[in-house]
């Protein structure tokens, strides 16, 4: 061995590092099983040790509403006054959309004038359609509101995208302005970017609370809980696209003497337009995704029509509204999509009159003129008759019940085998784990990956789950949210590594995880609770097929992005297609899984919480009972622990993937 | 400025400017002036500019050449002060950039200089008339006005007939010509150009090149031109100002750099021109003796590459100064040398 000593490396001796670990996981172990007799504590924290966090804020709430002032005038007034001024045009896109103008009150209430038509809204969409991406466009969002009309969803969908015209300019613009700030303040960006992590973590039911504390139960709420959903990611997108802005073109801004506005609105603005883009389409997305949520807080809608068929059990009425939701999803998508990507074109010089100018104006307004003209006339132009409706209903009824009469067995046997096997002892051991250890462990791990810094802040998150006594129930959800992160990486890493190189197999691919991205959250209860009805199993189906699409789409991604002449150097050398994947190409393309882990991470527990409505029992039940008893206190104390389990695996894993690149030499 | 120094014909002047990036790096300048490169970055500072003094004279063509990294981008930058020079002083017209307030700098920039970039920076959303007038409209100049003068600039750089097209339907080239064309709308004295060609297709930079010299002949501006290829600077320059680590090394005319390289490193750019192309006549004549029967006149600051074909059949050529008295003898056998040479 002497010899071959200077040609192969030493076995290294064991580091600090490891022995620490070694150490830590022992002192763990002697804790776990021996030590609850003497420290009961570190299992489960008496009351009498806990930060009274939820009172706090509930008396901060209720301060907030019956006492704040400026001075002039109340907070709660402020906040009156926000949802008068949103609640303004809120009601006009609705009258104009689907209640009509109204003179009068309640039930003595007398149309004056009708809302728009609806061959007017789908010739207007498709006319936008047109303009945007051609006439297949306008085919495929016609044939989408095409569908919603004919199945009856009209009225629905008319009202949720009423709250979506209106939240989604507010959202947009809101997000612009707090972006440039953020990108001309350094310290503006300090203050946001801690805020927005928060923001995008806490799941959306912690916030409906106090939202409905100080706006009250109704659509002005739901828009204003949308937009601040939706704002954070503008923001970001914002900051990233000024960032991106070629130093060049500062450069002639300065130089041909613009003052600042000229160099934010004619210059800055203008050209981070594409990345903009990409932020709008997210706007509308989520502003999507949380009109439907905010159902609950009385959007109205389709939402509140999928919300009430889950409560009533009724598949058949919820089946339909959640495709309609899949409708008006995929519509807008591609339009906004479109318009992101639309290119301009030089027009010619020789234009004549108004018409041949403004073609599109002038079309949309004909459209308008004629069919409400119409429509006063002939009642079939101004609404759908209902005769002509197509319903689904008692079919969906009849295929679950079908499934049930005759795969009730089968169903149920595997149902309960992953239940009793893999399920309930994996809930028992994490809910048996001492939670000062587990601290201990999250805390060493952080140091390991990143320092004390990061050590600090991942031990001081997980200790403030416990010391605000959500330990058992964040340890519910890490149990439910483990499994469904491992069952969709068991999916979706082998279907990524099957399709990612053959092109046109995954381009199929991509269409199905695009088009599973762009449905709010709500729809994947639908199917789930079909098959299995309620329970943890059925919250798991949910979260999983929610959450597989960045597990596949990074996979894919990372695998693709490996440097071919690498590939090639492994193939000269040799290897077979099996090495050339093992030893090459997910060696390499790990740190992109591990950031497509991440991500699958942060959609299950975003999903989880809304798995609250088929009756788990985690922090995401405790949440929606927060928002059912309108308590802000217990809202926001298990809204923020979820949140806080997500900074801990978002720190964790990053962290992690930023030192396996730097090993790799890959720069990102 | 009274200053004794001042060159009464310089546009432009800079007196020891530094440039050093890193934390804190104007008050470690302030506390340790005149340092080396090493000391700078053995301090953690990088030195981008190093005591840079120049002056550029009205109407000159003064080209600064330097590879990547060598500080001419920092330098153009600090000329025009869209990078705050860390010390030193910029004159313009005699008046120190470094003193003028936000706005007397907007008024600069607005009237007096225009810049023209290395990857265009045209902005997407404009038409190529909006684009060329947009200096213009920043100004508040009315729409009527600008619109006419910026056709009149599409005119002069060729691309009428494309006022409406949009950059990314123009080749690399067009877009470029676009960008003269904008530098150009405010009519300013001073004209940057960075880099301007770089970007471009050897064939396509051939013939901006070219484009550029038809322009300066009726234009006759003053002009600051950045490259890194040694063979733009000695075509395009009156004066050279060859630039390494920040700090300049030489300026000078081509036929100095060429015949009298200050050291190793510019003699390493000259080593591959061709001599006669650069030379002029006035280098290698001999002086003015009687009798001599010669072929024609040349004047003396002929380059040595374009008199050879003046000889014709005779042996010798006059060379005459710059107000055409004679002032040399143009040997057949010194051109023939020198063109053998290479």
């Amino acid at each position: 061995m002497a010899a071959s000593d200077t040609i192969l490396p030493r076995r290294a001796p064991l580091t600090n590092q490891q022995l620490l670990w070694a150490f830590a996981l022992a002192a763990f172990a002697v804790l776990w099983l021996a030590g609850k007799p003497y420290m009961a504590w570190a299992f489960k924290l008496p009351r009498s040790m806990q930060i009274p966090l939820r009172r706090w804020i509930g008396d901060f709430m209720k301060w907030l509403v019956e006492e704040a002032s400026f001075g002039l005038f109340t907070f709660t007034e402020f906040t009156r006054f926000l949802a008068d001024v949103i609640d303004f045009p809120y009601r006009i896109a609705l009258s104009l959309l689907s209640t009509g103008f109204l003179e009068g009150q309640g039930s003595n209430a007398v149309q004056i004038v009708p809302p728009l038509p609806w061959i007017a809204v789908i010739g207007l969409i498709a006319l936008m359609g047109q303009y945007a991406g051609g006439w297949r466009l306008a085919a495929l969002v016609a044939a989408c509101f095409g569908f919603i009309v004919a199945f009856g969803q009209w009225e629905n969908a008319m009202i949720t995208l009423a709250s979506i015209v209106i939240a989604v300019p507010l959202g947009v613009i809101g997000g612009l302005l707090l972006g440039i700030a953020g990108h001309r303040w350094r310290i503006v960006a300090l203050v946001l970017k801690p805020i927005l992590d928060l923001m995008q973590t806490v799941p959306v039911f912690a916030y409906l609370v106090p939202i409905l504390f100080l706006f009250g139960f109704g659509p002005t709420a739901a828009v204003v809980a949308t937009i601040i959903y939706a704002l954070p990611p503008m923001t970001r997108v914002s900051m990233l696209a000024l960032a991106g802005v070629p130093s060049e073109v500062r450069d002639l801004g300065n130089m041909v003497g613009c003052s600042r506005r000229q160099m934010t609105w004619r210059v800055m603005v203008p050209s981070a337009m594409p990345g903009l883009m990409v932020g709008v389409n997210q706007v509308i997305m989520l502003s999507l995704n949380m009109v439907i949520i905010a159902s609950m807080i009385g959007a109205g809608g389709l939402g509140f029509e999928v919300l009430s068929a889950l409560r009533r059990l009724d598949i058949g009425a919820g089946v339909e509204a959640g495709l309609a939701i899949v409708a008006l999803a995929v519509a807008l998508d591609r339009l906004s999509q479109a318009y992101a990507r639309k290119v301009r074109l030089h027009a010619d010089q020789e234009q004549r009159g108004p018409v041949q100018r403004h073609p599109y104006t002038v079309s949309a307004v004909a459209l308008v003129a004629v069919t409400g003209l119409a429509g006063l006339v002939v009642g079939w132009v101004q609404s759908f008759p209902e005769a002509w409706e197509l319903t689904t209903g008692a079919f969906w009824s009849d295929v679950v019940r079908w499934i049930n009469v005759n795969f009730f067995d089968q169903i149920e046997a595997f149902k309960n085998l992953l239940l009793l096997n893999v399920l309930i002892p994996f809930k028992r051991f994490l809910l048996g784990l001492p939670w000062i250890g587990v601290t201990g462990l999250i805390a060493l791990a952080g140091w390991s990956l990143g320092g004390w810094r990061l050590a600090a802040l991942t031990g001081t998150l997980a200790a403030l789950i416990a010391l605000t006594g959500q330990w058992p129930k964040a340890m519910v959800t890490v149990y439910l949210c483990g499994i469904s992160v491992v069952l969709a990486c068991l999916i979706g890493i082998p279907i990524a590594i099957l399709t990612a190189e053959r092109g046109r197999l995954w381009k199929g691919v991509e269409i199905v995880i695009d088009t599973l991205q762009t449905l709010p959250s709500f729809v994947y209860l639908m199917p789930a609770v079909m098959l299995f009805r309620v329970g943890d199993f059925t919250a798991i189906i949910a979260v999983v097929a929610y959450a597989v699409a960045p597990a596949i789409r990074y996979t894919a991604h990372g695998i693709r992005q490996v440097d071919p002449q690498l590939v090639e150097a492994g193939a000269a050398a040799g290897c077979t297609e099996w090495q050339l994947l093992t030893k090459i190409k997910l060696k390499l393309a790990l740190p992109e899984i591990m950031l497509g882990l991440n991500q699958t991470i942060m959609l299950a527990l975003s999903m989880l919480v809304i798995t609250a409505l088929v009756g788990t029992r985690d922090l995401g039940q405790e949440v929606y009972i927060a928002l059912t008893k309108a308590d802000t206190g217990r809202g926001l104390v298990a809204g923020l622990s979820v949140a806080f389990i997500a900074i801990i695996a978002d720190r964790l894993i990053s962290a992690g993937a930023d030192r396996m690149r730097t090993r790799l030499g890959l720069q990102r | 400025m009274t200053d004794p120094a001042t060159d009464p014909a310089a546009k432009l002047e800079c007196r020891s400017v530094w440039k050093v990036f890193g934390p804190g790096a104007d008050a470690f300048l302030a506390r340790a002036p005149n340092l080396e490169a090493e000391a700078l970055s053995a301090a953690g500072y990088i030195g981008a500019l190093r005591d840079v003094t120049l002056s550029v004279a009205e109407g000159e063509i003064f080209v600064i050449m330097g590879l990547s990294g060598s500080g001419k981008s920092t330098l153009v930058r600090c000329m025009s002060r869209l990078i705050e020079p860390s010390a030193g002083e910029i004159l313009f017209n005699g008046e120190n950039l470094l003193a003028a307030d936000p706005a007397r700098m907007i008024q600069i920039r607005r009237h007096q200089m225009g810049m023209v970039f290395q990857h265009f920076a045209l902005l997407p959303h404009m038409t190529v008339l909006a684009n060329v007038a947009f200096p213009l409209e920043v100004q508040g100049v009315a729409r009527a006005a600008r619109d006419a003068r910026a056709l009149k600039m599409i005119e002069l750089v060729g691309l009428a007939g494309r006022e409406n097209y949009f950059p990314r339907e123009l080749s690399g080239g067009q877009q470029q010509r676009v960008g003269i064309a904008r530098s150009l709308a405010a009519e300013p004295e001073l004209w940057f150009l960075d880099e301007p060609f770089s970007a471009l297709d050897p064939l396509i930079r051939r013939e901006m090149q070219d484009e550029f010299i038809r322009l300066q002949a009726s234009l006759e501006k003053t002009i600051v031109f950045i490259t890194h290829d040694f063979d733009e600077a000695i075509r395009l320059a009156d004066r050279v100002a060859i630039m390494k680590d920040g700090a300049v090394v030489q300026t000078g005319t081509p036929e100095e750099l060429v015949t009298r390289p200050a050291d190793g490193y510019v003699a390493e750019f000259t080593k591959a021109v061709t001599r006669a192309k650069v030379v002029s006549v006035a280098s290698i004549m001999l002086p003015l003796s009687d009798g001599a029967s010669c072929a024609g006149d040349v004047p003396h600051a002929t380059r040595v590459a374009d008199a050879a074909p003046m000889f014709g059949a005779g042996d010798m050529l006059r060379v005459t100064g710059s107000d055409g008295t004679p002032v040399g003898l143009l040997r057949r056998s010194d051109v023939a040398q020198m063109m053998m040479q290479g």
